[in-house]
Order: C-alpha cells, then sequence, then structure tokens
C-alpha cells in the first residue's frame, strides 16, 4: 500500500470529519491531489467514513468531474455545446488536438488531458473551455496555440495570461476573462438597490408575515418550473422538524443558460441576503449554495463576500440584533452533473450521494436535506425575495403580468449580433427580443434551454412567462442557416450524457431517439421512423421519474412539431424491406473476411 | 376516517389503509398493476416506470405513490398499455436477453411481463451488451447483461440482510450493477441464503446448480400470466 497516499488520504477525510455525508468534499480534495481517486484511495476512504468501498465508487463513477483513472495535472475540459458548435468549435478541437498531439479522452506524456464538456455557461463568449478551475473564452486557433505554449511554461493554470474581464471579474480573487456581457439592466436583480434593507424590513416582521409578503407578490421559481415561492416556504415553515434548511440551486447547467453567473459575480450580496430572509422566514439556521464544479472560479469571491457579511452581523448569531435568529452558509461544490440541478438530485449530491433524484413524495419541504425540511431555490429566486422585501410586494409585482410578475433574466446566444444577459419584464414578445438582440432573421428560437421549446416564426408572436413560453433563462437563436434535425440531434446528444441513469425511459429510451435522428441524418430514415420518434418521445415524457426525463424529448418533439419539412425530406421509404439501422453489407464483412469472398447477393 | 380510505381504479371503488401506496392497495384488492422493479420485501425503487399510472390526471408510478381518499387511478388504458410496452421493449433491447437459453426462462419476471403485455418480439434495434460475467463466488453467478437495474439486490443487502454487497455505479447507460469488492463477488461477505440472492427477477442474480432444475410446465409462469396471483385474489 503506498503510505503517503494513505496519510494524504487519511488527512484529507479527517479535515471533513469523516463524515460519510461530506463525500463530496473528501472525494474532491483527493481528485484535486491526485488527479485521480484510485481504488486504493476508495479503499481508504471508505475505511475511514465506515461505509462500504462500493458506495463511495458509486459517487466516483457518477460525476464527470471525478476520476478512477489518471489524469494529467493539468485538464483541459473544451465545451462542445451546440452554440460553441455554431461560433467555430470544430477548429478549435483541430487545434488543440494539433498542439497537444492527442485526441480527445487522452492525456500527453507531461500531463495535459484534453476532454469535452457541456455547456459550461459561457454560451455569450464561445467557444469556451475550463482548465482546471481556469476558464477561457473566445477561443481560436491563434488563442490555442498560445493557451498551450503557455501553459508548457509551468504547467499552472492560475498562471495563465489573459486579459481580464470586466467587474468583478477583475477582481484578484476571481482573476477571469470572463466578461459579464450584461446588455440590458431592469429594476430588480440588475438594478440599484439598498444592501440589507430587505433583510432588517424582514427581521422587524414575523416569519409567517415575510412568506404573506412574499405570497403577494406572486412570486414563482425563476428556476423555470415556477412553483410559487411564498407556498413553498410556508410547506416548509409548516413541516415538522426542527432542523430546517434553505438550499439554493446555483447549478445553472441547461444549456445556453448563463444569467447566474452574472448574479453570482455582480450580486452574490443580494442572493445571500434573500437566502438569510428565506432562513428567517422558514425557520432554518443553515443554508447551502450548491455551486456547480464549472464556477468554482467564482468560489473565493463568494467565501470572501460570506465572510464580510459574517464580521457585519449579517450571517451567524443574533443576525442584526435579532435575538434567536441565528443563520449561517456554506457552499457545496458540484462535480459536472447536470441532474443535480433537479432539486432532489441537488439534495442527494449534498448528501454525499449519488446524484441520483429522490422518489416523491415525500417533498423537500417535508422531508430533503438528511431528512430535515428544506426549501431549494434558484439564485435568482432568492434574489427577488430582497427586492420584495426592500420594496414591497405591489412594487415588485408592478412590471410584467398577472401570472407572471416582475422580471426575469433572460441568457441570449447563438445567431445574434448582441448575445449576452437582459432583464426584461415578463410578457416580452419572442419576435421583440429578437430585434433587441439583433436576430431579425432567426429561423428558430429555443425557449428554455434543449428542455424547452423549440419554435419557429410562426410562433414568434408568442410571448415569455410562466403561462405561454416559460424558461429558466436560456433562449438560443438559431438563423436560416442552421439544419434543426442536426440540432435536435446534438441537444439528444446532451440528454444521453447527463442520464442518471435511474428510469428506464431517460437511460434507454434518449438513447434510441439519439439512434434514429442519426439514423435520418445519415439519409437512411423512413417516413414511419417519424412516427416512431414522436411515440418513443410520448412514452419518455409520460413515465420517466424527475423532470429531465420528462422534458429530454423536447427538441425532438418539439422540432417534429415546428420543423416537420426539414424531417420529411429527409425521410424515404425503403426498397430493401429490411429492419431499420440494419446495414447489411456491414453485417456481412466478418463472414467474407472469413470466406476470403464478397457477398454475390449483397455486393451490388 | 379510521384509516380508511377509498379511492378508483379505472372506475372500480377500492378501499385501503392510510399510509398503503397504490400498488399496496390494488393488490391487497386483487387489482394488477403490471410492475417490474416492485417487490414487497424491498423499499419501492420506482425505476422500471411499469407500473406508471395516471393518478388525478398526472402521471405516478403507483409502487411510489401514497393513495388519499377519492383519488382516480388510472391503470389499463390503451395510452398506458403502450408505455408500458415500450418499456419492457427497452429494457430488453438495453441487455442480452434470450429467453430460449436463459435459465431464468419461464420463471423470469421481464419474459412473463412482455408476455402478459402482448410483446413478441422487441421492436427497437438491440444495444448488445458487453459486460463480464462474474462467477468468482462458489454459490452465485452474476450475469448483469440481463440485469434491470432494479435496485432490488441493493435494497435488499442493505436494508434486510445489512450487508451492503451491491450498489450502482456509473451513470447513464453505462450505469451497472457493482460489488463490495475489486476482486469479484467471491470477496464479499454474499451468501445464496441472502435475500439479495433471492430477489433478482431476471436472470442476473443466479444460484449455481439449479439452472433447469424445474421442468418445464412447473416454472412459474408456464400456465398463468404474471400477476395471477394477485387476481385471484379478487372473486
Amino acid at each position: 500500500m503506498n503510505k503517503i497516499l494513505q496519510i494524504d488520504v487519511e488527512q484529507i477525510c479527517k479535515t471533513c470529519g469523516n463524515d460519510r455525508t461530506k463525500m463530496m468534499d473528501i472525494v474532491r480534495a483527493v481528485q484535486d491531489k491526485y488527479g485521480q481517486v484510485s481504488d486504493e484511495a476508495i479503499n481508504i476512504i471508505a475505511k475511514c467514513t465506515k461505509c462500504n468501498r462500493v458506495e463511495v465508487e458509486g459517487l466516483v463513477t457518477f460525476y464527470a468531474f471525478f476520476s478512477k483513472k489518471p489524469k494529467g495535472k493539468v485538464t483541459i475540459r473544451l465545451c462542445n455545446d451546440v452554440v460553441d458548435k455554431m461560433s467555430g468549435l470544430e477548429r478549435v478541437e483541430q487545434a488543440f488536438k494539433k498542439e497537444l498531439g492527442i485526441n480527445f479522452g487522452q492525456t500527453t506524456s507531461d500531463g495535459i488531458s484534453l476532454e469535452y464538456t457541456p455547456c459550461i455557461g459561457m454560451c455569450d463568449q464561445a467557444p469556451a473551455a475550463l482548465v482546471n478551475d481556469e476558464v477561457i473564452t473566445y477561443l481560436s486557433t491563434d488563442k490555442v496555440k498560445e493557451l498551450v505554449e503557455d501553459l508548457r511554461k509551468h504547467y499552472d493554470p492560475n498562471k495563465i495570461m489573459h486579459r481580464l474581464g470586466d467587474g468583478n471579474n477583475a477582481n484578484m480573487l476571481v482573476h477571469s476573462c470572463v466578461h459579464n456581457g450584461i446588455r440590458k439592466k431592469g429594476g430588480v436583480i440588475l438594478g440599484d438597490y439598498k444592501a440589507n434593507e430587505g433583510l432588517r424590513n424582514a427581521l422587524a416582521i414575523s416569519p409567517v408575515e415575510v412568506i404573506n409578503e412574499v405570497k403577494n407578490a406572486r412570486l414563482r421559481g425563476r428556476g423555470g418550473a415556477g412553483f410559487p415561492t411564498g407556498m413553498k416556504w410556508q410547506f416548509t415553515r409548516a413541516a415538522e422538524g426542527t432542523k430546517k434548511y434553505i438550499l439554493c440551486n446555483a447549478d445553472e447547467g441547461e444549456p445556453g443558460t448563463f444569467k447566474d453567473r452574472v448574479i453570482l459575480t455582480e450580486r452574490a450580496d443580494l442572493l445571500f441576503e434573500g437566502m438569510a430572509i428565506g432562513g428567517y422566514a422558514i425557520g432554518a439556521q443553515q443554508g447551502i449554495l450548491y455551486l456547480r464544479a464549472e464556477y468554482n472560479y467564482l468560489r473565493k469571491l463568494l467565501e470572501k463576500i460570506l465572510d464580510d457579511r459574517r464580521s457585519k452581523n449579517l450571517l451567524g448569531k443574533n443576525i442584526l440584533g435579532k435575538k434567536g435568529f441565528d443563520f449561517d452558509i456554506t457552499i457545496q461544490m458540484g462535480a459536472g452533473a447536470y441532474i443535480c440541478g433537479e432539486e432532489t438530485a441537488l439534495i442527494s449530491s449534498c448528501e454525499g450521494l449519488r446524484g441520483d433524484p429522490k422518489t416523491r413524495p415525500p417533498f423537500p419541504a417535508q422531508k430533503g436535506y438528511l431528512g430535515n425540511p428544506s426549501a431549494v431555490n434558484n439564485v435568482e429566486t432568492l434574489c427577488c425575495v430582497t427586492r420584495i422585501m426592500e420594496m414591497g410586494a405591489a412594487w415588485f409585482a408592478e412590471l410584467g403580468s398577472k401570472g407572471s410578475p416582475s422580471t426575469k433574466l433572460l441568457s441570449i446566444s447563438g445567431d445574434c449580433r448582441l448575445p449576452g444577459v437582459y432583464e426584461f419584464p415578463f410578457g416580452i414578445k419572442v419576435s421583440d427580443l429578437l430585434k433587441e438582440v439583433g436576430a431579425e432573421d432567426a429561423q428558430a428560437v429555443l425557449v428554455g434551454g434543449p428542455s424547452g421549446q423549440i419554435i419557429g416564426p410562426n410562433e414568434f408572436r408568442r410571448t415569455i412567462c410562466y403561462d405561454d413560453l416559460a424558461t429558466g433563462g436560456a433562449v438560443v437563436i438559431f438563423g436560416p442557416q442552421r439544419d434543426m434535425v442536426e440540432i435536435a440531434a446534438e441537444y439528444m446528444e446532451f440528454f444521453v450524457e447527463e442520464s442518471c441513469g435511474f428510469c428506464t425511459p431517460c437511460r434507454v429510451g434518449n438513447v434510441l431517439l439519439k439512434k434514429y435522428l442519426d439514423k435520418i441524418l445519415d439519409g437512411k430514415g423512413e417516413p414511419q421512423d417519424l412516427d416512431f420518434l414522436q411515440s418513443l418521445g410520448e412514452s419518455i415524457k409520460v413515465t420517466s421519474r424527475c423532470g429531465l426525463g420528462q422534458t429530454s424529448p423536447n427538441p425532438v418533439l418539439t422540432t417534429l412539431k415546428n420543423f416537420r419539412p426539414s424531417y420529411e425530406k429527409r425521410v424515404k421509404e425503403a426498397t430493401n424491406g429490411l429492419q431499420p439501422l440494419f446495414d447489411i453489407k456491414k453485417a456481412l464483412v466478418p463472414a467474407e473476411e472469413i470466406a476470403k469472398r464478397k457477398s454475390e447477393i449483397f455486393n451490388a | 376516517m379510521n384509516g380508511k380510505i377509498t379511492f378508483t381504479i379505472d372506475g372500480v371503488e377500492i378501499t385501503g389503509k392510510e399510509g398503503q401506496t397504490i400498488m399496496q392497495a390494488a393488490d391487497d384488492a386483487g387489482v394488477y398493476i403490471p410492475r417490474l422493479c416492485y417487490h414487497p420485501a424491498v423499499q419501492a425503487h420506482g425505476s422500471c416506470r411499469v407500473c406508471t399510472v395516471i393518478v388525478n390526471g398526472k402521471p405516478q408510478t403507483a409502487c411510489t405513490q401514497p393513495i388519499t381518499e377519492g383519488m382516480i387511478v388510472e391503470n389499463e388504458t390503451p395510452e398506458l398499455k403502450e408505455h408500458r410496452r415500450n418499456l419492457v421493449d427497452m429494457l430488453f433491447i438495453e441487455g442480452n436477453h434470450m429467453c430460449m437459453f436463459c435459465e431464468r426462462s419461464g420463471n423470469c419476471e421481464l419474459q412473463a411481463m412482455a408476455y402478459r403485455l402482448g410483446i413478441l418480439a422487441p421492436k427497437y434495434p438491440y444495444f448488445y451488451s458487453d459486460k463480464p460475467v462474474d462467477s468468482t463466488h462458489k454459490e452465485i453467478f452474476l450475469e448483469l447483461n440481463r440485469c434491470i437495474l432494479c435496485g432490488r439486490c441493493v435494497n435488499a443487502s442493505r436494508d434486510v440482510d445489512k450487508k451492503g454487497v451491491f450498489e450502482f455505479v456509473n451513470r447513464g447507460l453505462n450505469k451497472q450493477i457493482a460489488v463490495n469488492s475489486q476482486t469479484g463477488l467471491k470477496d464479499t461477505n454474499m451468501s445464496a441464503k441472502d435475500l439479495a440472492a433471492q430477489i433478482c427477477p431476471v436472470g442476473s442474480i443466479n444460484i449455481k446448480g439449479t439452472a433447469f432444475a424445474i421442468p418445464v410446465d412447473k416454472r412459474l409462469y408456464d400456465k398463468e400470466p404474471i400477476g395471477s396471483d394477485i387476481e385471484a385474489k379478487r372473486k
């Protein structure tokens, strides 16, 4: 046994209190130190945390950022989202392969690993990559060359030479080339506000009154599902239990979404204030910010802001002199799993488990984090809460529509002149939005990310709000040059990669959808394949266990509905009467090799 | 109240006990809801989705959804039958299920469910699963190419046998069962007497020396379709 490994891993476990529920932090620390979590390390972790090794293995093999096999000291994760592909990803891929002399999935002899990763929240500055925790944006062939040359001087991602982004991106604690890309500030999230006024107002009234104020504001969850926040808090407050938790979902993983990145960079105080208000309202002493691994570059800044808040008594004991109101916030890092944006999967991950969604009921409000009543809220939702408590419910509900009050942050990218983050009042027409962002010639718009809908020009009169086109914030625009069947297939690839595999329809069905789309793209599609896609897609939607599976067929189903001619022109009746997907010539190759002659029938 | 809850399945009134799931109440009443991963001896897993029913207009799994007064459950609708067939089809093509050669044939819940749902041949293309067989244990062998990831062995070993021999590893299509040892099942404390060894619905966890012991015609599902024992209660 490797003695040094044992001492190190034991020390890491000890720092985490040998606590089984801190498994994410333990495994992350081992991965960072050794570039892998080996079988040997798994055994030591299991021993220290008093669990079975196969449980640790189950967690390590679930998350994309953990690896049993050794990785290089530096890992380059190139984002292969649809928008990156539309922004010249192919040239960048070639450049990386050429400069490093390896393929994707391999490691150079000097310890640089090259991989793909799904959307890292940089669609407005694509193509982009993560170099360990560093984000590098606007990649080009020249930039890749410089980057690799630079890396090979020091092998330290923190020392990569780059310009600095705007706002807090230039803060020494972030030191990133990311730029905020704020294109339009609305009055609620990105406007000016009086810091801590909301928290003071909340603490001056009872928790129930705070919940009523949030209810009166008719605030609905900004993550996309739109559940009324006040009601969620009421349930959590009413649930039996002495320990309660407020969890903030900062696992912004929906392809094409990057608005939480901007909030976390520029409005973290607004968010943390909202979490404290939420904690007061539901009776929680502890808040957890679940931060996606891709945003680790913001962690030091967020920790510093939390420290500042502690020193100002905005967190800690008897907050702002309110006797008995003790509340603090910790950050839980994710490790590369889109599914953890699903609230019960997020809770599983916080508990040190595989990011599997949980069976509902019980709902998190009844039994959430470690079995305690918990409220899980989106980053933007909690920011809204702060403003509601500062300015009042009536002020908040002034903008927007009846069912969808106030504003929404939209992350806009793809084929438009002005990608970035926009704060619009709810109810904006898609056509007006397209004008504003410089995309009048759009062929299609993806509203709500791949789990949302892809609409065509005949629906551009529709509005963005909960009752029409609901969105967690992603808007991706496709110009007339794009092939919508290809786009649907790309997004299905994403869902295949990110399915947790728990339930049959999502695990297997999405792979089948992708196979049939590929078949159609390959020119082998038959007319009945379109009905097949429809029927399979509906089965996946109806029978899947969580929101991921229930929405995963949407790229196929919405393009089938809105871009049917793109499919129809590709399919034709099969003439040979063979099973679809079956390539007889390919299947005969091994037999032909053995027989040392070509098939006489199928060689025509 | 007195703990009794009345609701309907396909229009038939059923009275269950407070705290029961739809599946438990339906089983007691002799109404069969097709299922694969559910087993009364272990915690409901809700992964196969075959027991999906429509509850007050919304899809839910019968094995996890608690009953409430007056709830309206739809079970045998043409749409649900089609979804169930699609799900069972998916499980067939995901693994390697060659029923004619399989030790579990005739006693296999997946095979029996396919027959009950009228599936004669899968309509999807096969994935040709290629996982190694673990025959290291003297009493038990594992053939994970037939596993349907129902989680019964995981839950049984953890909660009933108190051993934790099995867990899930990897994710997505690569998700599979793994054992609590780097060197195969032989180096775990698994025993053929464990519930985990007895509870597999398919031919994935097998007791050595028992294959084909039951003659054709005497096997579990040779004469009556799966679920007949439950339906027999309703007379």
